[in-house]
């Protein structure tokens, strides 16, 4: 088929580089939508003007290219700090911030999205805000925010690409690694490419279809 | 507090160069912008054209700019296209880059849009004799644009940010690309990017205003 | 002249047009009137090329409606329709509503339009709405402003598809008294309704669909007065 110079030892870096990509993914995400629904719920329940600080902290991840925050983030506990900490632990702290920005303003969103009659009603039979929150407002708010939450761990996934500006080798970084041996850059590319779209796209499908099939009840 | 002695002034010191760059990242932005509007209105028409053929062109550009890194795309542009012996600078490759994302989601953006439009409004310019073209040009794009309007700025953001990605293909005249030469100058690492940080904020904070003001004397319907 | 030959049209395996005959002469007023599912709105976006028909012909001045070589966009310059729902453009404002099809379509000039736009406006007593969008207005003063907007292509022919249906009661006196007007006026109209007085006081004749076939047509006091087929009857009977 294709005459190329890959060997199964490139194929096995390459795999590598995979697992990384999925690790750093895995784990920012994870940490940063438990930080996300902390910082929404904060949010939502200290109002716009107390809240404000937060907000502005969290605005910040959305509005610096992703690449400065890496940057940064490693001179701050590398030249600043001097911490020893591995370019792995920054890219994770960096993505799981970056995460749990975007992740509070859909939790924020979505719970703004439960009808206040709706709160009310639960409120008017005896519930406590807990109760409220536990049994009327975490069912309803999944439901609005679990496609974009598909979203947001998809797109994490695919900025992980750029943590290659803190030494690790994820996979869009270690097929960068092989064209520059190989000299093969549109075979490479497309198998690096090839692997980013299997995951994306069934999954983007999957929240779409769960976004069509729960706004029409 | 820390044994680190920050050296603003030495940072701030190539302020002017940094803006130069600033207005280099904006331009890309902008030019991408457009570009990516054009192509997603066609994008848009392709997917409507009824041509298997022309939808599934659409579909696969608008699918793999949705599903496969920036980075990856921007790559596609100077390596991948490289590989056919045509050799693309740096600028040419992350605008071609950009376009293509911005293209890709904002094409997605019009559909939803589109789906938000009755069927009826086509039918009443067609029934006032307009051709299927002029009743798309003249009635449900401006209600799309309209519709889209807030996708579209979020999308001007991303365009902003991505712009970084650049010196990935050897961009240094925009505001990351200049501020990593000055990096490699001075070594004055967190001083440098965090006045290039502090400037991406500003424009795009400057992005969402604008548009915000832009909006409420755009549409007064 | 608009002439109606064994138009038959189905959507699906549902046919709505049995076999329709029936030919309305320049400056007639005529009044379609039925049952839901009847058939009549159907006829008249068949009329203007809307909606493709399965057999028979239809022509306009002698034009054959669905003939491959006729070009609908200059025929439906003739032919105004107005729908039960008004689709104003809610993006423009009523002045840019009525422009929008004389400067595209015809071509004309943005002063040239909007001096007719404005005279068709204020015919239809919209006149103070002109910078006004579409959103801030009652919904029988859309209605009137889609009958300006039509009226503003300078047709030939008017057809009016239930353009009441839609309207709050105590708006629907507003917009049949514009239709009046334009029958008056002489303009060659044929109209879609469920007002039964509206159709005996304006019309030259009244059609009566029922099930997709032409059951009964007459001059108003025949066909309200001394109506022939047993379905007429049995319709007049329950819309009185």
């Amino acid at each position: 088929m294709f005459d190329t110079a890959l060997s199964s030892s490139d194929l096995l870096f390459l795999a590598k580089g995979a697992g990384m990509t999925i690790i750093v993914t895995v784990i920012s995400v994870t940490i940063g939508t438990v930080l996300g629904i902390l910082f929404g719920v904060i949010r939502v329940q200290l109002g716009a003007v107390l809240s404000a600080p937060l907000t502005f902290f969290l605005d910040i991840f959305r509005s610096v290219p992703l690449l400065i925050q890496l940057v940064l983030a490693n001179a701050f506990m590398g030249m600043v700090l001097r911490l020893q900490l591995s370019g792995f632990t920054v890219a994770c702290m960096v993505l799981s911030l970056y995460t749990a920005a975007y992740c509070s303003e859909i939790v924020r969103g979505s719970i703004d999205a439960v009808p206040s009659t709706t709160r009310r009603a639960a409120r008017s039979l005896g519930m406590s805000w807990a109760q409220d929150m536990r049994y009327i407002v975490m069912p309803l708010a999944t439901r609005v925010a679990l496609p974009s939450w598909i979203g947001l761990a998809l797109g994490v996934m695919k900025d992980s690409a750029l943590v290659y500006v803190v030494q690790v080798t994820e996979l869009l970084k270690s097929t960068q690694i092989l064209i520059t041996r190989l000299q093969e850059p549109l075979f490479l590319l497309m198998i690096c490419g090839a692997f980013y779209f299997l995951i994306s796209f069934p999954l983007a499908r999957f929240g779409g279809y769960l976004e069509k099939r729960w706004s029409n009840d | 507090m820390f044994e680190y002695t920050f050296q603003w002034n030495q940072a701030l010191a190539r302020l002017p160069k940094i803006l130069e760059g600033a207005v280099v990242t904006m331009e890309v932005a902008l030019l991408s912008m457009l570009l990516g509007i054009a192509f997603a209105i066609l994008l848009t028409l392709l997917r409507l054209s009824g041509s298997r053929p022309l939808h599934a062109i659409a579909t696969t550009w608008i699918e793999i700019a949705r599903n496969t890194p920036a980075l990856f795309q921007i790559y596609m542009a100077h390596f991948g296209i490289a590989s056919f012996g045509i050799h693309l600078s740096p600028f040419a490759s992350l605008l071609i880059g950009i376009t293509f994302n911005n293209a890709g989601y904002l094409a997605e953006n019009f559909r939803g849009a589109l789906k938000a439009i009755p069927d009826t409004q086509t039918r009443a310019g067609r029934s006032l004799g307009m051709s299927q073209l002029q009743a798309f040009r003249y009635i449900i794009v401006p209600q799309m644009l309209r519709i889209s309007f807030l996708p579209m700025t979020n999308q001007m953001v991303w365009a902003v940010l991505m712009t970084s990605l650049g010196v990935t293909v050897g961009m240094n005249s925009d505001l990351y690309g200049v501020t990593q030469d000055l990096n490699a100058l001075t070594f004055r690492t967190f001083e440098l990017f965090a006045i290039a940080g502090v400037i991406f904020y500003v424009i795009t904070k400057a992005i969402t205003l604008s548009a915000r003001l832009v909006a409420t004397r755009l549409f007064r319907y | 002249m608009i002439e109606i030959q064994n138009v038959r049209k189905s959507f699906g395996p549902l046919e709505v047009l049995k076999g329709i005959d029936l030919t309305v002469q320049r400056g007639e007023v005529l009044t379609v009137i039925g049952g839901s599912g009847s058939g009549k709105s159907t006829l008249l976006t068949c009329i203007n090329g809307l909606e493709p028909i399965h057999s028979g012909k239809i022509l306009v001045d002698g034009t054959e409606v669905h003939a491959k070589s006729t070009n609908l966009n200059k025929l439906r310059q003739k032919i105004g329709i107005v729908f039960q729902q008004w689709n104003a453009f809610p993006h423009l404002t009523v002045l840019e509503n009525v422009t929008l099809s004389p400067r595209k379509v015809l071509g004309m000039g943005k002063a040239e339009a909007e001096v007719i736009a404005e005279k068709q406006l204020k015919h239809v007593g919209l006149g103070d709405k002109l910078s006004t969008y579409p959103s801030r207005l009652s919904g029988g003063q859309q209605q009137r402003m889609a009958i300006a907007r039509a009226l503003a292509m300078s047709p030939d022919y008017m057809l009016f598809d239930e353009v009441t249906s839609a309207l709050d009661p105590q708006l629907v006196g507003e917009v049949l008294e514009t239709l009046k007007m334009l029958a008056e006026e002489g303009m060659t109209m044929i109209c879609v309704t469920h007002e039964m007085t509206f159709a005996r006081d304006v019309s030259d004749r009244v059609a009566y669909f029922h099930q997709g076939i032409m059951a009964e047509i007459g001059a108003p006091d025949q066909l309200f007065g001394d109506p022939q087929h047993p379905e007429t009857r049995r319709f007049l009977a329950s819309v009185r």
